[in-house]
């Protein structure tokens, strides 16, 4: 389970969190909603220990995420847009974090082939396309089978087939009782995949609930409807 | 943070060690990644080139010594900023999924500047080094100027490719990276030394000596030119703040402080960097 509490970041003068309290609970998708520059990156990048809160406790299973390196073994984190030094491959990165953790993960070959990645092993990552970088850091999310996922737009850049077996992916690992955390602006995908709604406006936590009370909520049965109106701020 | 945080249950020396492994780890992937570059070769090459040019044109070993070494003071802190930085930027994101494994900030941090810093020491030492032992072996030449000249050459790398790092921390922007850096490289090689001099001519009528000495301490490319010229013992060649040190400190602890203020000097933008790597919102 991830835990927030009274979680507040100031960057320069701008304060981006300001007093956040949640939970994100085993079993379950939370997507985290909200418009640009709402929080939802900063957020999800001070569960990783990536941004340092300035106040407040985060607890990953217990352990806080506050320059506290073990609290990121619970953590499989996939970005938005996935870098990767040019000069590698695929198999060598993927050997490399291995080696980097001390951990040999008996899911690589199976993660390869189910993403499909067996034909680009062997290229330099420069050469690759964005859809490729995205099915390699897939598979390095899910490759250490983490009790936590973040997922920051899975999706963006994954041909059909691609995306749809992440999508199963990530269906079956809640089933195996993960915690997931996924900020999205495709209304198929959380349709598809969120539990619960987590709405971020301008630092504060404004909703959380099911896509089914944002509807009533809002009055509005489109689901990209119904959020335009929440982050116009007229629902609340 | 105000509230607890869960202790680990490592021990701490388990964990000291765990946290060198790890440094180690992410130095490898950098030693390798860099090894790979074509820049790194071209420097190693220039290196062998102009030492080995120096040499067969100079005749003299000590002479070869004193033309390398203003080379050197010249060349390896402008290369090691912007190989750093450039290194630095280039890298960025990839730190960042670094930092989204297990392992603690420090040792990322250690790991990666090693796995810059050691590459360019090495080329620094094969391309500079190998036409000097070559020479050395036929010359007969006073091995204690050549390994100051090695000594300089590696601490003056470590120096300034750690302020490249922490230049590169404490600026988003690559081009304004850019900008400091050079300054930096301007400043510490060619307008520090010109300011000395003004300092030196205005106060002719003063016992300035003691003042000249605190002053070149703060110049690490001063110092490694007092450290190499010391062992040559030719006052003549040291230039005013060498010949200061010398008159002050005598030859050999003259060497000691020039050498002790050097390592100093290498400790400080690593520790700096360290410092504000620990602190970064990535």
């Amino acid at each position: 389970m991830v835990s927030l509490k009274q979680v507040s970041k100031t960057f320069g003068n701008l304060e981006v969190l300001k007093g956040i309290s949640a939970r994100f609970e085993v079993g379950k998708i939370t997507a985290v909603i909200g418009p640009n520059a709402s929080g939802k990156t900063t957020l999800m990048k001070s569960i990783l220990g990536l941004v340092l809160t300035d106040d407040g406790q985060i607890l990953v299973n217990g352990e806080s995420a506050f320059q506290n390196p073990v609290s990121r073994a619970q953590i499989g984190y996939m970005p938005q847009k996935a870098q990767f030094p040019d000069n590698l491959k695929p198999i060598e990165l993927l050997n490399w974090v291995q080696d980097l953790r001390d951990e040999k993960s008996p899911r690589l070959h199976a993660l390869i082939d189910y993403f499909q990645l067996g034909p680009q092993l062997d290229k330099p990552l420069r050469v690759l396309s964005g859809g490729t970088r995205q099915k390699v850091s897939a598979v390095l999310t899910f490759l250490f089978d983490p009790p936590v996922l973040i997922l920051d737009e899975p999706s963006a850049g994954l041909d059909p087939l691609a995306s749809s077996r992440l999508k199963d992916k990530i269906l079956e690992e809640k089933r195996r009782g993960k915690v997931i955390i996924l900020t999205s602006h495709v209304m198929s995908e959380l349709e598809e995949l969120a539990d619960e709604v987590l709405f971020l406006l301008e630092g504060h936590i404004v909703f959380q609930g099911t896509l089914a009370e944002i509807r009533e909520r809002t009055g509005e049965q489109k689901l990209e409807r119904a959020i335009a109106k929440l982050m116009e701020g007229r629902a609340l | 943070m105000i509230l607890s945080h869960p202790q680990t249950t490592l021990e701490p020396r388990a964990k000291r060690r765990s946290a060198l492994k790890s440094a180690l780890k992410v130095m490898k992937y950098g030693f390798f990644d860099l090894l790979r570059s074509r820049w790194i070769i071209i420097y190693t090459l220039f290196f062998l080139a102009v030492t080995s040019g120096l040499l067969y044109f100079g005749g003299d070993a000590n002479q070869a010594v004193l033309s390398t070494l203003n080379l050197v003071l010249l060349v390896v802190p402008l290369i090691s900023l912007v190989l750093g930085l450039s290194y630095y930027y280039y890298t960025r994101d990839f730190v960042e999924l670094i930092l989204t494994q297990p392992i603690g900030r420090s040792s990322v941090f250690l790991g990666h500047f090693s796995g810059l810093a050691l590459p360019l020491v090495a080329a620094f030492l094969l391309g500079s080094g190998l036409p000097f032992l070559l020479a050395g072996v036929r010359q007969g030449a006073d091995w204690r100027v050549i390994a100051s000249l090695m000594v300089a050459g590696t601490l003056v790398s470590l120096i300034f490719s750690a302020l490249a790092f922490w230049i590169g921390l404490l600026n988003e922007e690559r081009v304004k990276a850019l900008g400091i850096a050079l300054g930096v490289w301007l400043g510490m090689t060619m307008i520090y030394d010109g300011l000395l001099l003004l300092f030196s001519i205005l106060m002719q009528a003063y016992p300035i000596e003691r003042s000249l000495i605190i002053l070149s301490l703060f110049n690490p490319i001063d110092l490694s030119r007092i450290l190499v010229l010391l062992q040559l013992d030719t006052a003549a060649l040291m230039g005013y703040t060498g010949a200061v040190f010398q008159r002050y400190f005598g030859s050999n602890l003259g060497i000691l402080a020039s050498l002790g203020s050097l390592l100093i000097w290498t400790g400080l933008p690593v520790y700096l960097g360290l410092r504000s790597f620990k602190r970064k919102n990535f």
